[in-house]
C-alpha cells in the first residue's frame, strides 16, 4: 500500500503521526497473549483486507438515514460518510463554541493553540491501535466549549459506511475540550448500512478543566457485520463531573477501551453501560480509573445480557495512587446469560496504594428469578413480556442517569426491539 | 497512653523474627547445581524403583524447556538453579520407633517452635510427620493408623510400599510439566507426605506434618499426595517455620488432593517462614502448586494462613470434577516490611451442581504488596454450578498496595456467581467507637483485625486455631490481643 501518497509531510502534527506509526509498527496488533487482549481476538479481522483510503464519496440521502438520529429533539450534527466529513447532513456552529471538524482544527491556524496543548496529550502513546488511529486518522469532531459556554443543544457525532468499498477500515479522530464551568452533551454512533464489512478504529480525547460538565452517550447497535474498536481517553481537572453511558446492542466485535484520568481533587467520573447481545457478537469492555488525586470519586455500573453464542467481556481497573487519599471508587458488574452458549469473562480488578480509601467491586453472573417470572406470569402477563420486563428492571439502574429524555426513550426502544417485545409503554 | 497505629507500625517494623534460629545437625548435603546426574543421584540415593526416575528425567527435560512464570505482581531477584544444593538430609540416620531415639537437639527445635511431640501425642491427639529438611525423621501414631488401614507415611516410603497407588495418583492432579516450578518439583523432589485414607474410613485423628527448611543454601522441594477413597474423611494439618538467614532460600512444593466419590479433604496450612528482615533482605521464596481434584459428592476445603515468606506465589485450587462436588477455599495472607504474596484460587467447575465457596482476607502493612488472585470457571456442561467469593484487604499505613485480580469466566447459563471484593483501613470511627466505650486502642486495633480475619480462623482445626493465632501475633503484633 501506498501510504505516502496519501500523507501530508507538511501536516503540523506529522511528526506526532511519524513517531506513533514506529511505534504501532514494533508492535503491531494485540495478540491474546497480552494481558488486556486475553479474552478478544482481533485474528478473523486481521485477515480481511481493509481498504483505509476510500476513493468515492457517496452521497446518502437525508430520508435514508434519518432514523439514525434524535429525531425529537435538534441536535448539532458532525456526519461522516465512510470517513469523510458530510456537510449536507451535518449542523456544525462556531457562534461562541466551537463544533466543527477535526481536519478544519489541524490546519487552521486559529486552533493552533488548543491543538499544541491538547492533541494526542492524554491518548496512550504505546497502545498499538491507539498509535495506528494517531499514525492515520484524519478526520473527525473537534468541539472546544471556552469558559462558562454551554451549547444550546446536544452534539451528534455519527458515522455512516455506505459499502462502496468489499471491506473498509475508518480511523476517526475527536478533540473535546470543555473549559471551566463549561457543560457539554455529546451522542456518538457508527452506523453501517450495508452488508459489507467494516472496522472502525476511533480514538476519542476529552478534556474536562475545573467545575466542567459532559455527558457522553455511546450507542453501538451497528450491522452484524461491523466491528468497532473504541479508545476514549477522558482527563479531568478539579470538581469536573464526567459520564459515559456505553449502550453495546449490536456490531460483531467491539472493543471499548474507556479510560478516566484524575487530574485534581472533588472529581466525579462515572461509566455505565448496558450490553444486550445475541447471535455470535463479542462485546469487550475494558475500563481503567486511575485516581491520581485525592477526595475523587468513580462509580462503574455495567450490566449484560447474553444470549445464542454471543460473548462478554468485562475489565475494569481501579488505580488507586499512594497520596489518592479518601478516594471512593465503586464498580458493579452484572450479568444474565441467558443461553448454553453464551459466554462471559469478568475480571474486575484493583490496584490499591493509599489506605485510607473506600474501594469496592461487586460482580455477579445468574439468571432471571424464577419466581419473579412466576409472579408476573399469574398477573396475565406473557412469558416473553415479563421476561423483557425482569431485564428492562435489571437494566433500569444504568438508563436512570441518561439526562436527554428523548435518547433516554430511544434506547428504551432499542432494547425493546432487542429483546423482541413490544411493552405498549414507555419507560 | 493512647497506642496510635504510628507506634503500632513502629513496632510492627522493629518485630523481629522469633523463630529465627538455626539447629546445628550435620547434614548430608549435595553439592550445589542441577542436572541429569544430580536428578538420578537424587532417586538413587532414595532407593527409588526405575519407573520413578524415568519420571523424575521427563519432567526434568520438561523443565528445562520451560521459563519462570513472571506474570505475577511480585519482584525478586531470579533465584539462580544452578546455585542450590537439590539434596540435604539430616544424617543421624531417621528410622526411630519412639522419640527417645530422636537427636535431642532436634526436639529441642521443635519445643522452641512450640511443637512438643510427646505433648501433641497426648494432649491433641495429632500424629505428626516431621520433615527436617527434606527426610521423614520421625512418624508417630502410625500404629493407630495402621489399624483403620489409613497409610500415612513419607513420600519415599510410600514409593516403595505402595508402588500401585503412587504411580496411579502421583501427577494425576499436577502433572509433571504443569507449570516451571511444579515440573522443577518433579525433578528434584527430595521428600514429603503420603496419606491414602481407605474406603469409608474416618481418620480418628488430624494429621499433620511440619516443615521447615534448615539447612543453609538447601532448596526444600516437597511432594504432598493426599488420597481419599470413596466415603472417606481427612482432615490434613500442614504448618512451617524456618530460621533466619540472609540468603533468599527457595521453596517449591508441590501438593495433589484426591477425593474420590463421596470423600472429604480439609487442608489446613499455617506458613510463617522467615520474611526477611525490615530491610527486605532474606526471607523464603515460596513457589508452591496446590492443586485438588473432586470426585462425585466429594469436598476439598482448603484452609490457609499465610504470614512469614519474603515472596509467596501460591493457588490451592479445586478441580471440581465430579457431580454435586464442592470446594472451598479460606485464606488470610498477612504481608508486612517488604513481604509480597501473590495469592488465590482457582475453581473449575466441570460437574452438574458444583459449588464453590472463596473467602480471601488480605492485610498489608508496611512497605509489602498483598495480592489475591482468582479464577472461577464454569464450564459449558456444569449445569447449577455456584460460588460465591469474597476477597477483602485491610490496608495499615500508606507505604503498601493491596491488589485484586478476580478472574471469571462462564460458559452456561444456570450458573449463579457471586464476587464481591473490597479495600479499606481500619476505620478511625471504628477505632473511636472502641475508645469511647473504655477500650484502648492498642485493644481496638486487635478486636478490628481479629474481627476481619474471623471468618477464616474459625475454618482452622481447633489444634491449629491457637498456632495460626500465634503468627498473627507475630506478623502483626500489638494488634492481636
Amino acid at each position: 500500500m501506498a501510504f505516502e501518497n496519501n500523507i501530508d509531510v507538511e501536516h503540523p502534527v506529522h511528526d506526532i503521526r511519524s513517531e506513533a506509526f514506529k511505534n504501532f509498527e514494533e508492535k503491531g496488533f494485540p495478540t491474546k497473549k497480552e494481558e488486556a487482549w486475553k479474552y478478544t481476538s482481533l485474528k478473523s479481522l486481521q485477515k480481511i483486507d481493509f481498504s483505509i483510503f476510500p476513493k468515492e464519496v457517496n452521497a446518502l440521502e437525508n430520508k435514508q438515514v434519518k432514523k439514525y438520529f434524535l429525531q425529537e429533539i435538534d441536535t448539532f450534527k458532525i456526519v461522516f460518510v465512510d470517513g469523510i466529513y458530510s456537510s449536507f447532513l451535518s449542523e456544525t456552529t462556531h457562534d461562541g463554541v466551537d463544533i466543527c471538524l477535526m481536519s478544519a482544527a489541524l490546519t487552521k491556524p486559529m486552533y493552533k493553540q488548543y491543538i499544541d496543548v491538547y492533541f494526542n496529550k492524554v491518548a496512550s502513546k504505546d497502545d498499538s491501535l491507539t498509535t495506528l488511529n494517531t499514525a492515520f486518522s484524519r478526520e473527525g469532531a473537534f468541539i472546544y466549549i471556552p469558559k462558562n459556554k454551554m451549547p444550546k443543544k446536544p452534539v451528534e457525532i455519527v458515522h455512516f459506511s455506505t459499502g462502496n468499498e468489499a471491506s473498509l477500515m475508518i480511523q476517526p479522530r475527536n478533540l473535546i475540550i470543555a473549559e471551566e464551568n463549561a457543560e457539554l452533551q455529546v451522542i456518538e454512533r457508527h452506523q453501517s448500512l450495508t452488508t459489507n464489512e467494516v472496522l472502525t478504529n476511533v480514538v476519542t480525547e476529552i478534556f474536562a478543566a475545573k467545575n466542567a460538565i459532559i455527558d457522553y452517550y455511546k450507542i453501538q447497535n451497528d450491522a452484524k457485520t461491523a466491528s468497532l474498536i473504541d479508545n476514549t481517553y477522558i482527563n479531568q481537572k478539579s470538581n469536573s463531573v464526567v459520564k459515559v453511558h456505553t449502550f453495546s446492542f449490536g456490531g460483531k466485535l467491539t472493543r471499548n477501551n474507556l479510560n478516566f484520568y484524575q487530574n485534581g481533587e472533588y472529581i466525579d467520573s462515572t461509566m455505565k453501560g448496558i450490553t444486550i447481545l445475541g447471535d455470535k457478537q463479542h462485546v469487550d469492555h475494558h475500563t481503567l480509573v486511575h485516581h491520581i488525586e485525592p477526595n475523587c470519586e468513580s462509580h462503574q455500573d455495567y450490566k449484560g445480557v447474553y444470549g445464542e453464542n454471543s460473548t462478554g467481556v468485562f475489565n475494569g481497573k481501579i488505580i488507586v495512587d499512594k497520596i489518592a487519599q479518601k478516594t471512593n471508587a465503586f464498580q458493579q458488574n452484572n450479568n444474565i446469560l441467558i443461553s448454553d452458549k453464551a459466554t462471559i469473562n469478568t475480571k474486575p480488578q484493583l490496584e490499591i496504594f493509599a489506605d485510607d480509601v473506600k474501594c469496592s467491586h461487586g460482580c455477579t453472573i445468574g439468571q432471571l428469578d424464577e419466581d419473579a417470572l412466576f409472579y408476573l406470569q399469574s398477573r396475565g402477563i406473557p412469558k416473553k413480556e415479563a421476561r423483557a420486563l425482569l431485564m428492562y428492571a435489571f437494566a433500569n439502574n444504568v438508563l436512570e442517569s441518561v439526562r436527554i429524555s428523548e435518547l433516554k426513550t430511544s434506547i428504551n426502544r432499542l432494547i425493546a426491539e432487542k429483546l423482541g417485545v413490544r411493552l405498549g409503554f414507555d419507560l | 497512653m493512647a497506642y496510635t497505629e504510628e507506634e503500632l507500625k513502629k513496632e510492627l517494623e522493629t518485630k523481629e523474627y522469633e523463630y529465627g534460629f538455626y539447629t546445628d545437625i550435620e547434614s548430608d548435603t549435595f553439592p550445589v547445581g542441577l542436572n541429569e546426574e544430580i536428578v538420578i543421584a537424587i532417586s538413587k540415593k532414595k532407593e527409588e524403583p526405575e519407573w520413578m526416575t524415568q519420571w523424575r528425567l521427563e519432567a526434568f527435560k520438561a523443565w528445562k524447556l520451560m521459563e519462570e512464570p513472571k506474570w505475577a505482581n511480585i519482584t525478586y531477584p531470579k533465584p539462580d538453579f544452578q546455585a542450590i544444593s537439590y539434596y540435604s538430609a539430616p544424617n543421624s540416620k531417621p528410622k526411630y520407633d519412639s522419640l527417645d531415639e530422636v537427636d535431642p537437639e532436634l526436639l529441642d527445635t521443635f519445643k522452641r517452635l512450640g511443637i512438643s511431640l510427646d505433648e501433641q501425642k497426648k494432649l491433641a491427639g495429632v500424629a505428626v510427620d516431621i520433615v527436617m529438611d527434606s527426610v521423614s525423621v520421625a512418624t508417630t501414631f502410625k500404629k493407630t493408623l495402621a489399624e483403620k488401614g489409613i497409610i500415612f507415611c513419607s513420600i519415599s516410603e510410600a514409593i516403595k510400599e505402595h508402588p500401585e497407588l503412587v504411580k496411579k495418583y502421583m501427577g494425576s492432579v499436577v502433572p509433571q510439566k504443569d507449570n516451571f516450578y511444579a515440573a522443577l518439583n518433579a525433578a528434584v523432589f527430595s521428600d514429603g507426605s503420603f496419606c491414602y485414607i481407605p474406603k469409608g474410613v474416618r481418620c480418628p485423628m488430624e494429621l499433620s506434618t511440619y516443615f521447615r527448611i534448615n539447612q543453609a543454601g538447601t532448596g526444600q522441594f516437597e511432594r504432598t499426595l493426599v488420597i481419599a477413597d470413596e466415603g472417606s474423611y481427612v482432615s490434613y494439618l500442614e504448618g512451617c517455620t524456618a530460621p533466619s538467614r540472609d540468603e533468599n532460600q527457595l521453596h517449591a512444593a508441590v501438593v495433589e488432593l484426591i477425593a474420590l466419590d463421596d470423600a472429604e479433604i480439609k487442608y489446613s496450612t499455617v506458613q510463617n517462614w522467615y520474611p526477611g528482615d525490615k530491610e527486605g533482605k532474606g526471607g523464603v521464596f515460596n513457589f508452591v502448586t496446590k492443586r485438588g481434584i473432586c470426585h462425585r459428592n466429594s469436598k476439598i476445603s482448603w484452609t490457609q494462613v499465610e504470614t512469614g515468606s519474603a515472596v509467596t506465589w501460591k493457588y490451592p485450587s479445586c478441580i471440581l470434577k465430579g457431580d454435586n462436588s464442592i470446594g472451598e477455599f479460606y485464606s488470610i495472607a498477612v504481608t508486612n516490611n517488604y513481604q509480597q504474596a501473590d495469592t488465590g484460587t482457582k475453581m473449575i467447575h466441570i460437574g452438574k451442581n458444583t459449588r464453590s465457596t472463596i473467602i480471601s482476607k488480605g492485610i498489608s502493612a508496611g512497605k509489602s504488596q498483598n495480592s489475591y488472585r482468582g479464577l472461577v470457571q464454569v464450564n459449558s456442561r456444569a449445569k447449577n454450578a455456584r460460588n460465591f467469593s469474597q476477597c477483602d484487604s485491610l490496608l495499615m499505613g500508606n507505604d503498601c498496595g493491596a491488589h485484586t485480580f478476580p478472574y471469571i469466566e462462564v460458559k452456561n447459563k444456570t450458573a449463579q456467581i457471586e464476587h464481591e471484593a473490597t479495600t479499606s483501613k481500619i476505620g478511625e470511627d471504628q477505632i473511636f467507637y472502641c475508645n469511647q466505650r473504655g477500650i484502648d486502642t492498642e485493644k481496638a486495633i486487635a478486636l478490628i483485625v481479629n474481627g476481619f480475619s474471623k471468618e477464616v480462623l474459625n475454618k482452622l482445626p481447633m489444634e491449629f486455631a491457637v498456632e495460626a493465632q500465634k503468627l498473627l501475633e507475630i506478623s502483626l503484633e500489638g494488634s492481636v490481643g
